[in-house]
């Protein structure tokens, strides 16, 4: 009787997962975004592709860093083909850098509003179009209510949905999979050589629902992403700290 | 077909405009006067004032001293055509080609167009007593002719004349030669010579005629036979593509605007789709029941046919309409037509990519309510120079056979215009090792560079960049240049340009 509800639960359990967007993960399927470990920590261990992700950019230097890894992300989601539609109200992005990133820059639509309510209608409008790789919005402000929306929308089309978002005093609860925050780190060189090395970030899961949240140290080569043992990535820290 | 026009004469054009707008002046006898000469001589009577015998030309002192509570205002000269003009665009819901016959006319062409009111008489009818409604006394005639119809609206006998086809030389027999619309000194010519109605010289041979009242004479004679063609300028040029939409009741409401909508666009849908076209702009026109005329347009991005599509396109402009007492006509027109590229069904599904339809839908929805401005795609251009490197392009199929450069580094990051930094660099020609930006002091850890971009001289003048890609301590890439070479006695070349993932 016991064992016959714990099945039932957990039955319910993965019912209700793939109904909020994580596909179990196939058999023999290498993980798609390179991500390894960060992949782990979502549920079924497989990147939520098709739901919306909240990414905290809470300090203007950190902009190009976030930009970056986004680009890295859109770089697989933009395979299949689908366009990406980029929306905000103060843009700086600069199209040929993602070309770095495996994206092709000519693919990425760019919508850019005056108007921060604007930003809500449109990013609505575009998640409910399934023909879309994804959509990346930068938004001030985002309620729980606005947020739910989206993400009712997304289950819909299957679009994933990147929402950016810069004011550090607006953060809520938000009905995203998750919540995720990037940092530039010092990059390094081979051998210690001169000159500027790979982009390295710090990238943080601070919530994800039904995963593990967590910190790793990202770096992205022409290969992909790359990401960093924790062990190095603690001694980089030390480095840092005490020499 | 045989052409048929419609001539309005306006016997009293602007002093009827004068009582709408003061009714107190219906009973009043009024005129107009303009300075002529040195006196004030009247331009327009009042059909009180003529009743009274009061003329045009006539001396504002002299009408005074006929009638001795006659008004005089002073005249407007270009009031006449802009009241046509408003009439003529009024008008055009009864046919597409108006223009108008200055000083106190329309001239319509009414071909194939009397047929929705029933005969030529009710439609007739129904614009002269509408006229009335408004207010304006009215004299029309319709004929094959433009020159028969206006004789015959001016000099006929009964306000509506119909001359049936082919009678309009008759018609035009006993009138005056003035149905001619002749000048002033060839009519007092003939007056002269005695001749009081055309049939009188009609038969004359034209080289006869040509001797004695020039060329002008012949042409508008044979052009109220019929024998010459004339054009009339139309005042708006009919669109190939519209659809008109007149109503029993005024429209007052949003879903009755809504209604009107979906039928003329399938009306115009389907005659798009049948030829192969569809629509980039379209234009929405509700004549309302005040006179005012209220307008939407939509803009797609790619030749567009689908009802549901362009509906919801117009749907978002709904709220800018204002119905107030109730709008009688609805007109769509598309003035833009292009070729629609014949849809290919997909067999199976997968991402589509930028051609697909549903994807301009969307577009087209995001550029009605945000604007057309707020849409970008950017392809790579010729030029290294960072500001430059990126060419804006509107249309979404455009592709380009340049690639985009990847050699060197570009920064995710581009500030619109570089903001100046202060640095301390140890040697000239050398990275800086900590730089200011925005009262925050960077130390720099690493460096990449130079990579110098020359200025296109051909399109600006200055100095050339030396940038350098830099990482600070806490690990912030930033791109920063020198703006020329090292000077000794200059302190602030250097610029902040852009941020590095």
């Amino acid at each position: 009787m016991e064992q016959a509800k714990r099945d039932i639960i957990a039955q319910l359990r993965k019912d209700i997962l793939l109904m909020e967007g994580f596909k179990p993960a196939t058999e023999g399927a290498t993980s798609a975004f390179g991500l390894g470990p960060i992949e782990a920590a979502f549920p079924n261990g497989v990147f939520p592709a098709g739901s919306v992700h909240e990414v905290l950019n809470l300090e203007a230097e950190h902009t190009g860093a976030t930009g970056g890894f986004i680009a890295g992300l859109l770089s697989v989601l933009m395979r299949s083909g689908g366009p990406c539609l980029w929306i905000s109200t103060c843009r700086k992005l600069f199209p040929p850098a993602l070309k770095a990133f495996g994206v092709e820059p000519e693919r990425i639509i760019f919508i850019d509003i005056d108007r921060e309510k604007d930003v809500l209608w449109a990013v609505e409008e575009a998640l409910k179009y399934k023909g879309l790789a994804a959509v990346v919005a930068e938004l001030r402000e985002l309620s729980f209510t606005q947020s739910r929306r989206l993400q009712l929308a997304v289950e819909e089309s299957r679009v994933t949905g990147f929402i950016l978002r810069h004011d550090p005093l607006k953060i809520s609860p938000t009905a995203c999979v998750a919540r995720w925050q990037v940092k530039p780190l010092p990059s390094e060189t081979e051998d210690d050589l001169p000159g500027v090395g790979y982009p390295r970030w710090q990238v943080e899961l601070l919530k994800v629902r039904n995963g593990n949240p967590g910190t790793w140290t990202v770096e992205w080569s022409e290969e992909g992403f790359n990401v960093l043992p924790a062990a190095e990535a603690i001694t980089e820290e030390q480095i840092l700290k005490f020499g | 077909m045989a052409r048929r026009f419609a001539a309005i004469w306006f016997s009293h054009l602007t002093t009827d405009w004068m009582v709408i707008r003061k009714p107190e002046l219906k009973a009043v006898p009024f005129v107009f006067a303009l300075p002529d000469r040195g006196r004030m001589s009247v331009t327009a009577v009042s059909k009180v004032a003529a009743a009274e015998g009061i003329a045009l030309g006539m001396g504002a002192a002299d009408a005074k001293a006929i009638c001795t509570g006659l008004q005089v205002f002073d005249d407007k000269p270009e009031r006449a055509a802009k009241l046509l003009k408003g009439l003529g665009e009024w008008c055009i819901r009864y046919s597409p080609i108006v223009a108008t016959h200055l000083p106190d006319g329309l001239i319509l062409d009414i071909t194939g167009c009397t047929h929705l009111w029933g005969t030529e008489h009710d439609y007739l009818k129904d614009l002269v007593s509408r006229l009335k409604g408004k207010g304006y006394e009215t004299r029309a005639a319709i004929a094959d002719t433009i020159g028969a119809a206006w004789g015959v609206s001016h000099f006929g006998r009964q306000q509506i004349t119909i001359i049936d086809t082919s009678a309009h030389i008759s018609a035009l027999l006993p009138l005056p030669p003035a149905a001619l619309r002749l000048e002033e000194p060839v009519l007092q010519r003939l007056k002269k010579l005695g001749f009081y109605q055309i049939k009188d010289f009609i038969k004359i041979s034209r080289s006869a005629l040509r001797r004695r009242f020039g060329e002008a004479f012949l042409l508008r004679l044979s052009q109220a036979m019929g024998q010459e063609e004339e054009v009339i300028k139309p005042l708006q040029i009919a669109v190939p593509f519209q659809e008109r939409l007149p109503c029993l009741e005024p429209i007052r409401t949003k879903k009755g605007i809504e209604i009107a909508i979906r039928r003329l666009l399938e009306a115009l849908c389907q005659r798009l789709c049948k030829e192969g076209k569809g629509l980039r702009t379209a234009k929405l026109t509700g004549y309302r029941m005040d006179g005012h005329i209220e307008q939407v347009e939509i803009g797609t991005n790619k030749a567009a046919n689908q009802i549901e599509h362009l509906f919801k396109l117009f749907e978002l402009k709904i709220a800018s309409i204002t119905p107030a007492l109730g709008i009688e006509l609805f007109v769509l027109e598309a003035p833009e037509v292009e070729d629609s590229e014949p849809v290919q069904e997909a067999l199976w599904a997968g991402s589509p990519g930028l051609d697909d339809q549903e994807l301009t839908e969307l577009l087209d929805r995001l550029a009605g309510k945000l604007g057309a401005k707020s849409i970008h795609r950017y392809l790579p251009d010729k030029h290294f120079w960072p500001e430059r490197s990126v060419k804006h392009e509107t249309s979404l199929q455009a592709k380009t056979a340049i690639s985009w450069q990847t050699s060197k580094p570009r920064p995710v990051q581009l500030l619109p215009r570089p903001e100046p930094v202060f640095v301390a660099a140890p040697i000239p020609d050398y990275p800086p090792i900590v730089f200011r930006y925005k009262d925050k002091v960077h130390a720099i850890k690493k460096t990449d560079g130079p990579e110098r971009i020359e200025r296109e001289w051909w399109m600006d003048e200055g100095e050339h960049r030396d940038y350098y890609i830099v990482e600070d301590e806490d690990g912030q890439r930033f791109w920063l240049f020198r703006l020329g070479h090292y000077s000794g006695d200059k302190t602030n070349d250097w610029f902040l340009h852009g941020f590095f993932a």
